[in-house]
């Protein structure tokens, strides 16, 4: 066997979105010598695709806001189903993750005091966003990188040598961690470029990859979102969780096909956009569920009153968690009442002047501009739900975001538990960056507790290559499967049986699909080229990964009977209260996934406190709170 | 409505490479990006292309449209005939990877040149207050997505490899004007000077501003008048500057 290109680190950070940045800077910054593996070019990383901002409770617009109304509005959001921890941490510890940016450099827009500005969102109570115009993301991640290369550039200046501490290796694919005795001990990757293998060995691996999108058909997710760290943690022995969950953002743009999933900022309703039908109708009003009903108007006149009084009117519909609005659209359209491309209208131009538009939200109004001739300072935008983000992902403990393989950490969407059954706008980029730092301590502190190294083996090693290469030696085979063709079939199937509204039925029947995929992609061939910068060959790597996670997304939700967050079923429409406790847990056993349930543990008492025990009513089991009552 | 349009796309290596003829089919709305992915799925599955948001946010999907530095995934079909042959080749200025991927990494190498955001002593974070009105240039220069279209078409650099080694190109020198405007930069408080790096470490003074960088950035940034030219004014008043440049020639 060729040499294989080798390297030795502390860590290995598998992503270089916001979440694996972040664990990155904190891992060198804690001494550990750190190597950041991508498999687009360093900055390209979904994060830049985040529009609306970050979701801390800094208090800059509503000084009513603290951690205690960013954790009830998230733990709301999520239907209680929540990792309440996670949840706590988070809602504490953004503002300092926030702050902490500025010290790198970023540049968000400002109050009139020279404050962080802060923006509404749907679900967060007081305008919570902090954000730059409508490209957050790009700014979080620009002002990561650059935090990198400061890093790099203080290596530089003491060891002559930029990467000394820090390497980012771009466009380059892991394809198998690497174990010993159950441990961490490195992972097997190639270069995207040239094809060649590289054996890093280290004791820690942060799976910081984000989501799954690329399984579903319609998506506001780029190519990279093939669930690899989902499907390396099963492989390596992790727990995937509350992998149900997924969310469809209710705005997509519908029109032209083309452009079909891209994502159109929830700023738009942030800002004072509105839903309308065919007829020109507001239709939110007629969607806000029981467990809302307190908090959102049931008048136009009221909804409109609270953007300049918020504290004398409710909410706007336009403002519910993503789940509520993305299922409003979703049975406007089938009811017949959407617009021509099977959307509803997104109407801001006659909300706000032209010049206001143009200035908070200049991507959107430049996205609709050049992609479908539309101009959002005139005109309604036709939007629909576009799969987004997935709430499920690698069971961590939510300190140290440790999963149950010694030495493996996750972050960010690939993490689970954090978001509960939907994520609120916002809390992904604030979740980055908490668990992001977080991961890397995590690791840093495994590190210095490790005794004698882990090791990689050689014959692992060789498995992972011989695994990799298997598309070259298919092409001849008689049953070999075009990896471009096999894809479309899988996202076909998850968008149609396991998408936004689902039934026992056809999960059932995307299972077996599933099954019949999952045979025809051992056979996934490289048809044309070698391994120089092959994209097909890339693409049946990536398709095998997405197998595996789409296998525990229709699994998990055919098993749960109720409907909750990111998991709608025709055929159990009301959400269950015996089902918030009930956790379910996926596990890769014998090439098999498998899924058991489990119970989630009470939220910590205080936590609890922080809510009216009305409102827990709606969502908890008499017998649950028979307990607390009993003890309040 | 559908129809089969006619593209030419570059093919080849490091080594050696040609323009390639293919026809494909176009459907209402669609841009270059959506007819390269066709064939990738259709006629040619290891055509090289990078891309991610397809959204015109990420700039990955950098090429030169009928010579034109765009980004592929912006760049609608409709602009153009029905007939027209399109012809797509990799950016020029960047060594050539594979087909229509080329080795952009000289841009990385100039990204860690510039020293980097130097935050002011005696803040902590959560202190810092800055001015909307005083933020907004930077922030303009913020909205770059690193598409490297700037880079390529500059043609200070562009069929000039021996000038890379001492110009950082426009997407760079916007990088150390965003600095040099940063209200709360200190790196001149710590000692450095950045309009007087631009000119000596990034070779600002072969830029003649011919504008030709903001012609093709798709967001559209004022990179000549809001960053170049401004930082030129600045090194002037600094070098130029009758009495600073008396005090400095008896330094020199």
């Amino acid at each position: 066997m060729a040499d294989i290109e080798r390297h030795d680190y502390d860590v290995i950070v598998i992503g270089a979105g916001g979440a694996g940045l972040r664990a990155a800077i904190e891992a060198r910054s804690r001494g550990l010598r750190t190597a950041v593996v991508c498999k687009s070019l360093f900055g390209k990383a979904h994060t830049v695709m985040a529009e609306g901002g970050i979701a801390a409770s800094m208090g800059n617009v509503n000084s009513r806001d603290n951690w205690q109304v960013h954790y009830r509005d998230t733990m709301r959001g999520g239907k209680f189903l929540n990792n309440w921890r996670m949840a706590e941490l988070h809602a504490k510890e953004a503002p300092q993750r926030v702050w902490e940016l500025e010290t790198y450099g970023a540049l968000f827009d400002r109050t009139p005091e020279g404050k962080i500005s802060q923006r509404n969102f749907g679900g967060h109570e007081y305008p919570r966003l902090a954000h730059v115009g409508d490209r957050t993301g790009l700014e979080l991640i620009r002002t990561l990188q650059q935090k990198i290369v400061s890093l790099q550039q203080e290596d530089h200046a003491e060891h002559g040598d930029y990467e000394a501490r820090l390497r980012v290796y771009p466009e380059c694919t892991v394809t198998e961690l690497l174990l010993d005795e159950g441990r961490i001990a490195g992972a097997f990757a190639y270069w995207r470029e040239n094809g060649r293998f590289l054996r890093l060995e280290a004791p820690t691996v942060v799976l910081a990859t984000g989501g799954i999108g690329k399984s579903f058909k319609v998506t506001s997710n780029s190519w990279e979102y093939t669930g690899d760290g989902h499907a390396l943690a099963l492989r390596a022995g992790a727990n995937l969780i509350d992998m149900e969950f997924v969310q469809f953002h209710p705005t997509g743009m519908v029109y032209p096909p083309s452009v079909k999933g891209i994502l159109v900022t929830e700023s738009v309703r942030g800002d004072g956009g509105v839903l309308r039908d065919a007829e020109g109708r507001r239709f939110m009003f007629d969607y806000v569920p029981e467990v809302f009903k307190g908090s959102y108007a049931d008048s136009e006149q009221e909804a409109d009153g609270w953007y300049s009084d918020p504290d004398n009117n409710r909410r706007p519909p336009e403002l519910l968690p993503r789940d509520e609005v993305a299922r409003a659209i979703n049975s406007e359209v089938k009811e017949g009442r959407g617009s021509p491309h099977g959307g509803v209208y997104l109407d801001v131009a006659s909300r706000l002047p032209a010049e206001e538009i143009a200035r908070r939200l200049p991507s959107m109004h430049h996205q609709f501009k050049e992609l479908a001739d539309v101009d959002i300072t005139a005109e309604s935008m036709e939007v629909g739900p576009t799969c987004h983000y997935v709430m499920g992902g690698v069971e961590v403990d939510p300190d140290t975001a440790a999963s149950g393989v010694a030495g493996l950490f996750a972050a960010g969407e690939a993490a689970g538990g954090m978001h509960g059954s939907n994520r609120l706008g916002g809390n992904s980029l604030g979740d980055l960056l908490v668990f992001g730092k977080r991961a890397g301590a995590g690791a840093a502190e495994y590190v210095a507790g490790l005794g004698a190294r882990p090791e990689v083996s050689q014959a692992d090693v060789e498995a992972a290559e011989q695994r990799a290469l298997r598309p070259f030696e298919e092409s001849g085979s008689a049953a070999a499967q075009h990896p471009y063709a096999l894809h479309g079939e899988l996202q076909q199937v998850m968008n149609e049986l396991v998408g936004i509204i689902r039934r026992g039925e056809e999960m059932s029947s995307a299972l077996d699909e599933l099954a019949e995929l999952k045979d025809r992609a051992g056979h996934m061939a490289v048809f044309e080229g070698n391994r120089q910068f092959n994209p097909a060959w890339h693409l049946t790597l990536d398709v095998a990964n997405m197998l595996l996670v789409s296998e525990c997304v229709a699994r998990a939700a055919l098993r749960r009977t109720e409907s909750r967050g990111g998991h709608t079923r025709d055929d159990h429409p009301g959400m269950d209260a015996t089902w918030r406790r009930r956790q379910l847990v996926c596990e890769h056993r014998d090439g098999a996934v498998t899924v058991t349930e489990r119970t989630h543990p009470p939220m910590r008492r205080d936590l609890l406190e922080l809510f009216d025990i009305t409102e827990l009513r709606k969502y908890f089991t008499a017998d649950e709170l028979g307990e607390v009552t009993a003890e309040l | 409505m559908a129809y089969q349009a006619h593209l030419q796309v570059w093919r080849g290596d490091a080594d050696s490479g040609e323009l390639r003829d293919y026809t494909v089919e176009a459907n209402e709305g669609e841009v270059v990006l959506d007819l390269l992915h066709r064939l990738q799925a259709t006629q040619c599955p290891d055509l090289a292309v990078r891309w991610n948001c397809k959204a015109g946010k990420c700039g990955s999907c950098s090429a030169e449209v009928n010579g034109r530095p765009r980004l592929t995934c912006m760049t609608r079909m409709s602009v153009f005939a029905e007939g027209e042959t399109i012809t797509v080749t990799p950016m020029r200025t960047f060594p050539v990877i594979k087909d229509l991927v080329c080795d952009v990494s000289y841009n990385y190498v100039k990204a860690r040149e510039v020293p980097s955001f130097t935050p002011p002593e005696g803040l902590e974070p959560g202190e810092y207050r800055m001015q909307q009105v005083d933020v907004q240039r930077s922030q303009e220069f913020r909205k770059c997505i690193e598409c490297f279209l700037c880079q390529d078409t500059c043609h200070v650099i562009r069929d000039h490899e021996e000038n890379k080694e001492s110009f950082s190109g426009p997407r760079f020198l916007m990088r150390v004007a965003e600095l040099e405007m940063h209200p709360l930069d200190s790196y001149e408080e710590a000692g450095g000077n950045r309009a007087e790096e631009a000119r000596g470490e990034h070779g600002l003074g072969m830029c003649n501003i011919t504008k030709c960088c903001t012609d093709v950035c798709p967001e559209h940034i004022q990179i000549t008048d809001n960053s170049l030219i401004p930082l030129k004014e600045r090194v002037a008043d600094q070098r130029y500057d009758p009495i600073t440049r008396f005090f400095r020639r008896k330094k020199d």
